[in-house]
């Protein structure tokens, strides 16, 4: 039966979902209730951040496979050989298109208003890598955006900076300079990206010299062709050595899910990804369009939920390019809080990769503090 | 981070609530003649919202009476063009006045105005406008060359879609040529009359549409009256086998829609996540206060478990509450009498050995609620399993084989709808082709347009609404 | 032969699942010709024989359904072939129970066959003409098709014995219904060779279960049965009308009223009968990659 391992998986952590009926003693339950679906290991938020970057709790020695979940054993059953990968992929259940649209579509009238927004608002900053990935790039450009990632709003100290900075390799060193003594880390996008057409050897190498340029957090591409055309282990393996070669590096892997184009293909390669030691799974590059959508969200909030479930580990989500606005931002956190639940809505779980939302997000926080329209000279380009 | 939605309610001002309703008869709003009055309350909040007319014998006697004559006057003889253009007209002014009986039918019914706002009001419109649209073309419609109206229409409808239902059994009927006098159920009477200020200010010509309000007396003057031709009926099968007991002999026309206990079945091979965002559609859409609903949850055996696991996690994130907030899933059931039936049945299935959980959400203190629950280790003969509950109550059973998923859906007397979530495609066409229901939803639940045939097999009734299908109900073949 | 022969005389029996029982009650009632003369005895059908013709239609009914629409207007054609082949024997019965002259009653006989050729060639037809496919307003397959309602019930015309009768059980059973069918009282041996035809021909047994006897005794207990689907009560006398549909409506049963004036048989008939005793299903799925 194909679905058997998966269901083996999932199934085998369900005595962990029944504690969930029953809140812990001492524990209130809010008046609607918005505990996390599904399984949350015991593992809590607190725990997380007290760890240094980069050494989250989960991450195993290199080039094995990356498990602190109950079912370890099974995991790297699934992926001891191509046949047993693809037997676990093609088990997966699938996803009904038109489904998880209307899910998505209805999620998207969830109305955020008053405190809650403005809560939401300064969430989505922190969850921000400000991003900035052209050939035009200069260190210049690299300094004023990471002026901007430090003080987003240099007329209110009370907005926070944001997650990171997202440059490309070579651009490494002088974001690192620049940020220097701030929290916000630094991610590379590496692995020839964004095709991810190259020899191993010259990703891998790209790995480390970003890494070894203190990059906090690399971003890979998988190898798309590689996917579509059913070399399911060559992506696994890529992502383990890639995983290596981050050494304490944060891994986001990002699965390009405009050119996989099924949901059901989003949700293969997030387990894949998920499989080979990610501790972020990412939409996309920002070179193809469409980029993210809420549905490929809510796909790979599905993935990393269950994937908890499964065994234990946490993996964020990282959702990039296309998202312009506010707006657009809350809905992503509403999808987020209604499937991940709340544990992922934090910046060690959620990320936007982003230039431009960030300011339509300070701009509508002015407008929610102050009740007056604002205007976009008020805020700076970057 | 612990991140709650504010309150985001839509708001009341734009309902004019009067504080009394009269009837809508011959195009005016009239004082009751023989009839009394009763008070509609909101069952978000207890709160009365108006004082309602209740007719009596005489008033429907007037009603019938001024939808003869505007049959045989006016809506009769009139082109099916000029029909058709009343018709669109209405739909036109239902968009236009949308966010209006979007807000007053979460007020009379308590169900959530994300619903009524993104379904109800809008189906409303949309069944004018498709109707409207066959009211010149009957003779396309594959009921002969000629085809002629019934006559006058009594049409009864129930307090789970008020507005909806109303544009169900109206906009078939007047499209065909006949007039109607409409009977709203006593718990939500208000949008059925904002429905007749939007007749008026359509120019509809009087007498085409009339509403009496009342309760079931009501409801048995209109389908015992002569001069009536054709009784619409949608609501619960014991009423509906004694309108049809009425009719015996009368040579009047009869169209039921009545309950079900729909299976809702889910294989191992289900697209899962949908699977279970379906079934939640299927039961706790509109508080489970749906003819079709998904009561009944079949699920094979090996993924009962973790089905049953998911489904409990997705309905903790289910938000009940105020109707009116934007937020808000799960609304106020709609009457004391309701909220009674639901919790007698749940109390039954307690006591025949069912396993009953409930989401752990905090219920309003005032208003009538009942929070969204599943049973577990349901077997076929408990109650539980037979009888439509009509509320936000989710029964559990097991299958092994397509075989057993069939048998056990079709062990009831019903037959309005099912559900089939698996993602082979042969097993759905087969198991679409075993199950006894007039609708079928396959991969999805609870979906509604104005073109799609609807209505139940067995004891769910006969006739359809929607689609060409739905002319036959209003026409003399 | 001598004139002065005894002749065998037949009694009738009821056809009930391909099987011809005596009524389980022993009771026959004589069948006289129009003229008054002795034709024959008949079954007076029982409460129960009623009941065993519902098990018998039930059981029938699903794997009948099941066919193919091709093979059901075969096996109805072929009940035409029969009954042309047979014609001086049903041209013989009619004119003997309608006191019609030989020439009328070629004629019904013909009627009759012709009419089983016109239902046959419904049997694939029908789901093209009744059916459709829905454009909603969303990303969804969307169609609706007619399937038999199950078991009918039918009060075959009291005066038209033959014409009548085929005209009334062969829509309902093309679209994959089983019958259980009241002959004429008066006029009810034409049915029951019929039925005797159908037993040889490629109908499955029990698709047509026919019944002879007193429609005040069998009606209320057709009409009443929770396992009858749906009533054609074309054959019901005016005052017994109102008592079935009371009856019927105890399980929602679709009823067929008898028409308003007598009909002629002889008339084209409409695709009515069968749109009568069908149901629409609508099947709805996404569509998505």
């Amino acid at each position: 039966m194909l679905g058997s391992a998966w269901l083996a998986l999932v199934s085998g952590a369900s005595v962990a979902v029944h504690r969930r009926d029953v809140p812990p003693a001492g524990m209130v339950l809010p008046p609607a209730p918005v505990t996390r679906i599904g399984v949350m290991g015991m593992v809590t938020e607190t725990q997380l951040e007290a760890k240094p970057r980069g050494t989250a709790p989960w991450a195993g020695s290199a080039g094995t496979l990356v498990v602190a979940g109950r079912d370890g054993a099974a995991l790297a059953d699934i992926a001891a050989s191509e046949a047993s990968l693809r037997r676990f992929l093609m088990g997966l259940p699938g996803v009904d298109q038109v489904g998880a649209e209307a899910r998505t579509a209805m999620l998207a009238t969830r109305s955020i208003k008053a405190a809650s927004k403005l809560a939401a608002l300064e969430l989505v900053v922190r969850m921000i890598d400000l991003t900035t990935l052209e050939g035009a790039d200069t260190p210049g450009k690299i300094r004023s955006l990471c002026a901007k990632a430090r003080h987003p709003d240099l007329g209110d100290a009370g907005v926070p900076p944001v997650a990171a900075v997202c440059v490309y390799p070579d651009l490494v060193g002088t974001a690192k300079a620049a940020l220097s003594g701030s929290p916000v880390a630094v991610a590379a996008v590496a692995t020839a990206f964004p095709s991810g057409r190259a020899a191993l050897d010259v990703k891998l190498a790209d790995v480390r010299q970003a890494v070894s340029a203190g990059a906090d957090e690399i971003d890979m591409v998988i190898d798309r062709g590689a996917f579509l055309s059913g070399r399911y282990q060559l992506v696994l393996d890529e992502v383990r050595a890639v995983k290596e070669a981050c050494g304490g590096a944060h891994l986001k892997v990002i699965l390009e899910t405009g050119e996989l184009v099924t949901y059901d293909n989003v949700k293969r390669a997030s387990w894949l990804a998920m499989l080979g030691g990610a501790d972020f799974i990412k939409t996309s590059t920002g070179k193809v369009a469409p980029a993210a959508t809420l549905p490929v969200a809510l796909v790979m909030l599905e993935a990393v939920r269950d994937f908890d479930t499964a065994t234990g580990r946490q993996v964020g989500v990282k959702v990039a390019g296309g998202i312009r606005s506010a707006k657009d931002a809350l809905r992503y956190l509403v999808v987020v809080r209604e499937t991940a639940g709340e544990a992922w809505l934090a910046p060690d779980r959620f990320r936007f990769g982003a230039s431009s939302l960030l300011n339509d997000v300070l701009m509508q926080r002015t407008k929610q503090l102050t009740g007056a329209y604002v205007r976009a000279d008020d805020f700076s380009q970057d | 981070m612990n991140w709650e939605y504010a309150p985001a309610p839509e708001s009341r001002a734009i309902v004019d609530l009067q504080p009394s309703y009269g009837l809508f008869i011959d195009g005016e709003f009239v004082d009751p003649g023989d009839g009394s009055a009763f008070k509609t309350v909101n069952p978000a909040t207890e709160e009365v919202l108006a004082e309602v007319a209740a007719a009596g014998p005489a008033d429907v006697d007037r009603a019938v009476e001024a939808a003869r004559r505007a049959q045989h006057e006016t809506w009769g003889p009139m082109s099916g063009a000029e029909r058709a253009k009343y018709l669109f007209r209405v739909a036109r002014i239902l968009q236009e006045r949308s966010r209006e009986l979007a807000v007053l039918e979460s007020l009379d019914n308590g169900k959530p105005i994300r619903e009524s706002r993104d379904i109800d009001v809008p189906l409303s419109a949309a069944y004018f406008f498709y109707y409207a649209g066959w009211a010149d073309k009957l003779e396309y419609a594959g009921f002969g060359p000629s085809p002629q109206p019934i006559g006058v229409a009594g049409q009864i409808i129930p307090w789970n879609f008020p507005l909806l239902m109303a544009a169900w059994k109206l906009a078939p009927a007047l499209a065909a040529g006949n007039t109607s006098v409409l009977k709203p159920a006593e718990t939500t009477p208000l949008t059925a009359l904002v429905l007749a200020e939007i007749f008026q200010e359509a120019g509809l010509p009087p007498g085409v549409v009339n509403v009496v309000t009342g309760a079931g007396a009501t409801g048995a003057a209109l389908v015992a009256h002569p001069g009536v031709a054709k009784i619409a009926f949608t609501g619960s099968t014991d009423v509906g086998k004694g309108i049809q007991r009425e009719l015996a002999g009368t040579g009047k026309r009869l169209t039921l829609e009545l309950g079900g206990k729909g299976a809702n079945i889910v294989f191992e091979d289900a697209p899962l996540d949908q699977a279970i965002e379906g079934i939640v559609n299927g039961i706790y859409f509109n508080q489970g206060h749906v003819c079709c609903a998904g009561s009944r949850l079949l699920v094979q055996e090996s993924i009962a478990e973790l089905v049953v696991e998911k489904l409990k996690a997705r309905l903790q994130t289910l938000r009940l509450g105020d109707p009116l907030d934007k937020n808000t899933d799960i609304g106020a059931i709609n009457s004391p009498v309701q909220l009674e039936k639901i919790t007698e049945l749940a109390a039954a299935g307690v006591a025949e050995g069912a396993e009953r959980w409930t989401s752990p959400c905090a219920l309003p203190e005032h208003g009538f609620w009942f929070p969204p629950t599943i049973f577990t280790d349901v077997s076929p003969s408990h109650r539980i399993a037979r009888e439509e509950i009509f509320g936000p109550v989710l029964s559990v059973l097991t299958f092994r084989t397509p075989e057993e998923a069939v048998m056990k859906a079709n062990n009831t007397p019903y037959g309005l709808s099912a559900g089939i979530w698996t993602e082979k495609g042969s097993r759905i066409l087969w198991m679409a082709q075993q199950l006894r229901a007039g609708v079928v939803w396959a991969n999805t639940f609870n979906r509604f347009d104005p073109t799609s045939p609807f209505g139940g097999y067995r004891e769910s009734g006969f006739g359809r609404e929607g689609g060409r299908h739905g002319l036959e109900a209003y026409l003399d073949v | 032969m001598s004139d002065d022969r005894i002749g065998v005389r037949k009694t009738y029996k009821l056809a009930i699942g391909g099987a011809f029982p005596r009524s389980e009650s022993g009771r026959t009632y004589v069948v006289r010709a129009a003229d008054g003369g002795f034709l024959a005895n008949a079954a007076r059908a029982s409460r129960k024989d009623v009941r065993d013709a519902v098990v018998a239609a039930r059981k029938a009914q699903v794997g009948w359904a099941a066919a193919t629409a091709y093979n059901r207007g075969q096996v109805v054609y072929r009940i035409a072939e029969m009954l042309e082949d047979r014609r001086a024997q049903f041209v013989e019965a009619v004119e003997a129970g309608e006191g019609v002259d030989a020439r009328a009653a070629g004629a019904l006989v013909d009627a009759a066959v012709d009419r089983l050729v016109w239902y046959a060639g419904w049997a694939d037809k029908v789901a093209q003409v009744a059916g459709s496919s829905n454009p909603v307003a969303g990303p969804y397959f969307n169609f609706s098709l007619p399937e038999p309602t199950g078991v009918v019930g039918i009060a075959a015309p009291q005066e038209s014995s033959l014409l009548g009768l085929v005209s009334v059980v062969a829509p309902a059973i093309v679209t994959g219904n089983a019958t259980v069918v009241v002959a004429s009282e008066l006029r009810p041996l034409p049915g029951v060779t019929l039925a005797e035809v159908l037993a040889t021909s490629d109908l499955p047994g029990g698709v047509v279960n026919l019944l002879t006897g007193s429609l005040v005794e069998v009606g209320p207990v057709l009409a009443a049965h929770r396992d009858v689907d749906a009533l054609d009560l074309c054959g019901v006398p005016a005052e017994l009308v109102t008592e079935l549909e009371q009856l019927a409506a105890g399980s929602v049963k679709r009823v067929l009223r008898p028409p308003a004036a007598a009909l002629d048989w002889r008339e084209r008939p409409t695709p009515h009968r069968m749109l009568a005793f069908v149901e629409t299903k609508t099947v709805w799925h996404p569509v998505g990659v």
